[in-house]
């Protein structure tokens, strides 16, 4: 017989370079260009999006001096960019596994109406009728995951489906050509009322300090512990820039903005910003924080791997779905109250294309497995922004989509590129 | 002690696992038609035999994804019975298929812990699980890769593995069983694989090989179970056969050269004390 070549007692005595405590930790350089190699690698992340959100706003900041960064019009761009903020946030769930909801519009629709029904023709309480409406998106969740993932059939006709049945869901509960008004203070108060000025300065600054403390600490323990950390100098810049970027917007949104500031003083964070940014911390926590985060990942990634380790699939599927149209309930109840009505095309129109454009845009991927709910928001801004600008300046709604669709072919693009560069240098 | 070791009358310990008789119909297609195994703690045994003896069959059979129909199976001596892939992990029982069954964007932590994640409350602890998962690939000796935290899209075939064989090992587990782990490895790569499975073996676990590539087998294997038309052939000692034995087992199920300790099917001769080879 051929003599082994392995020894059977090869006991490999050398220092393993894994074990912990013998991470050699990188300098702020080589994390700096660790990320620039990533970026040519093609895991360019909501880098883009950013790039393109500054070009947008350089822009429109100069040709529009007055009007775009006043803050009148920033509070503007919040409210404008909620619903489809929110609605994009539910979607990159779905996008994640590979899947699309193509219902989602229409869902907030019709969880607009049944709010605005339970308020107005039923005299219900505004927290019976927020959840009538979270119920709504619940139980078109449920019915979206069960024939996607218990049946097998492809999610782009199931939620087509979904899309015209609900198109005919809203017109028979409102009526066609009828439209319910909305008068409850709180539903109202969402979308058009602000935070108190002293209270928007104690949660912007209560929340930059508990950011920068808790990923300091998060770093100190990996450092104790022996597991790569970035280095504190990359840690404290994030941490300028978050405070910067909050305390800035809770500046420029606590200036009078009213038109008459005599007769009436508009001042502060509108309170949908706080409550986006509530929703989207808690859902990135749920993704990036939690086992069932990682298995929507899975999933997205490799379903048949997933199914083998043991996790169901169908249930992450199911969840998925729910989680989505339960967003876009919430971007429902978003729209009613800035319009304090719900008519019979609530949630019709580009609000879906929209919403896809923008988790597209930020950079979550249509082939599943990609994404994150920043990218979602960053995307939703590239998006409001647009509109927002060139509507200032004066060019029609056909000028604007046509703008808006180039944006988002430009950012496909830049995901297939990206893609294909990451497959040429192995990063996948 | 009785049942287990009928050619080990004293002191050996039963082995990790074994298979007796072990028969799988689908239809009126007889996939297995009485298979043996024997597979000890410490010990790489390989699987091998042509396309279509069976081999996959039997590993999904013990890996519990479909059972046997008949035959017996006993785990450290003790009869069992293995109906799902839940009653495999829970004895110890861990599969590394041929396609890996690896998530690319995830991380190799990640992919270690897939669907066994620790938590703190209802997070993850990402601490504990990199901790962990750098002890599992540091006792494999496993050099080769620059960070856990890389995406699994960007390692090599090899690394590919070689994650998929830690993520097996990392349960404390006591049977690994490995389809085909060198199938599209290069060179190298398959050298160093090869080094991986035995040093689990090494480290005390029991390693089924199902494997191609005689040179392989006999490289690393201690024992060798062949498959010939969803029959055992024989397993026989490594060091007691040699590559024309084991080819002429595999193409014609039984070895007419009068080479020693060649078993007739469903008989298996295995010594279990063999000293080991130089």
């Amino acid at each position: 017989m051929s003599t082994p070549t392995v020894s059977r007692n090869d006991r490999n005595d050398a220092p393993p370079s894994l074990l912990a405590g013998s991470v050699e930790q990188p300098t702020f350089g080589e994390a700096v260009n660790n990320y620039v190699s990533k970026v040519r690698g093609g895991d360019m992340g909501s880098l883009p999006a950013i790039l393109a959100l500054l070009v947008l706003l350089a822009i429109f900041v100069v040709m529009k001096p007055e009007t775009f960064p006043s803050a009148l019009n920033i509070a503007n761009l919040f409210q404008q960019g909620a619903v489809v903020a929110t609605i994009a946030m539910g979607l990159v769930f779905v996008l994640l596994l590979g899947e699309i909801d193509l219902s989602a519009g229409f869902t907030s629709g019709v969880s607009g109406a049944v709010l605005a029904t339970l308020l107005t023709k039923n005299g219900a309480p505004w927290y019976v009728a927020v959840i009538g409406a979270l119920i709504t998106g619940l139980v078109v969740g449920l019915i979206n995951g069960t024939l996607v993932a218990r049946l097998g059939i492809p999610s782009f006709v199931v939620t087509l489906a979904m899309f015209l049945a609900l198109q005919g869901a809203v017109l028979l509960i409102i009526g066609t050509g009828g439209n319910i008004s909305i008068h409850d203070p709180v539903i109202v108060a969402i979308q058009n009322k602000n935070v108190p000025p002293l209270l928007g300065w104690a949660i912007g600054i209560l929340s930059v300090v508990a950011y920068g403390v808790s990923s300091l600490r998060t770093w100190q323990l990996r450092r104790q512990r022996g597991l790569l950390a970035a280095p504190v100098g990359v840690i404290a810049i994030k941490i300028a820039a978050i405070a910067v970027l909050v305390l800035g917007m809770i500046a420029i949104l606590n200036q009078e903005r009213s038109l008459h500031p005599l007769r009436v003083s508009i001042i502060g964070v509108p309170i949908v910003v706080p409550v986006i940014v509530t929703i989207a911390l808690g859902l990135g926590f749920l993704l990036t924080r939690t086992a069932f985060g990682r298995h929507i990942y899975a999933v997205g990634g490799n379903a048949e791997a997933t199914r083998r380790a043991g996790i169901r699939v169908a249930s992450v599927r199911m969840a998925c779905f729910m989680i989505c149209s339960s967003m876009a309930a919430v971007a429902g109840i978003f729209a009613a109250s800035r319009a304090t009505s719900v008519d019979p095309n609530a949630g019709g129109s580009n609000v879906l294309l929209y919403a896809v454009g923008a988790a597209v845009i930020g950079g979550t991927s249509l082939f599943g497995g990609k994404g994150r709910i920043i990218d979602a928001l960053i995307g939703a801004a590239v998006i409001a922004v647009i509109d927002n600008g060139m509507g200032l300046l004066g060019y029609s709604s056909g000028v604007r989509y046509v703008v808006t669709g180039a944006v988002l072919a430009a950012a496909a693009a830049v995901d297939a590129l990206s893609r294909r560069q990451a497959r040429s240098t192995g990063r996948g | 002690m009785t049942q287990a070791a009928h050619y080990a009358p004293d002191l050996a310990p039963p082995p990790t696992l074994e298979v007796r008789g072990g028969r799988k119909n689908f239809g009126a297609v007889h996939a297995l038609r009485g298979v043996d195994l024997v597979a000890r703690a410490g010990e790489v045994t390989a699987l091998v035999g042509d396309n279509g003896a069976g081999k996959s069959t039997m590993i999904k059979c013990i890996a519990g994804i479909f059972p046997f129909d008949a035959g017996e199976v006993f785990f450290e001596g003790r009869p069992t019975h293995i109906s799902s892939p839940g009653d495999a992990n829970a004895l110890g029982v861990e599969v590394v298929y041929q396609d890996l069954a690896l998530c690319d964007n995830l991380d190799i932590v990640h992919n270690m812990f897939l669907g066994r994640e620790l938590k703190k409350g209802f997070r993850l602890d990402e601490s504990a699980m990199e901790t962990r998962a750098a002890e599992v690939l540091a006792s494999l000796s496993v050099r080769t890769v620059r960070s856990i935290r890389q995406h699994v899209a960007s390692l090599s075939g090899g690394q590919r593995q070689t994650v998929a064989i830690a993520r097996a090992v990392l349960w404390n587990s006591k049977l690994v069983i490995l389809d085909e782990p060198t199938a599209a490895l290069g060179v190298a790569q398959t050298e160093q694989v090869l080094q991986l499975v035995r040093r689990l073996a090494d480290a005390g676990l029991a390693v089924v090989l199902v494997s191609h590539n005689m040179n392989e087998v006999l490289e690393v294997a201690d024992s060798v179970n062949v498959l010939y038309l969803g029959q055992t052939a024989a397993q026989v000692r490594a060091q007691d056969t040699s590559r024309s034995e084991i080819i002429e087992l595999i193409t014609s199920g039984s070895a007419a050269l009068g080479a020693p300790p060649v078993a007739s099917a469903s008989t298996i001769n295995d010594a279990p004390n063999g000293s080991t080879p130089a």
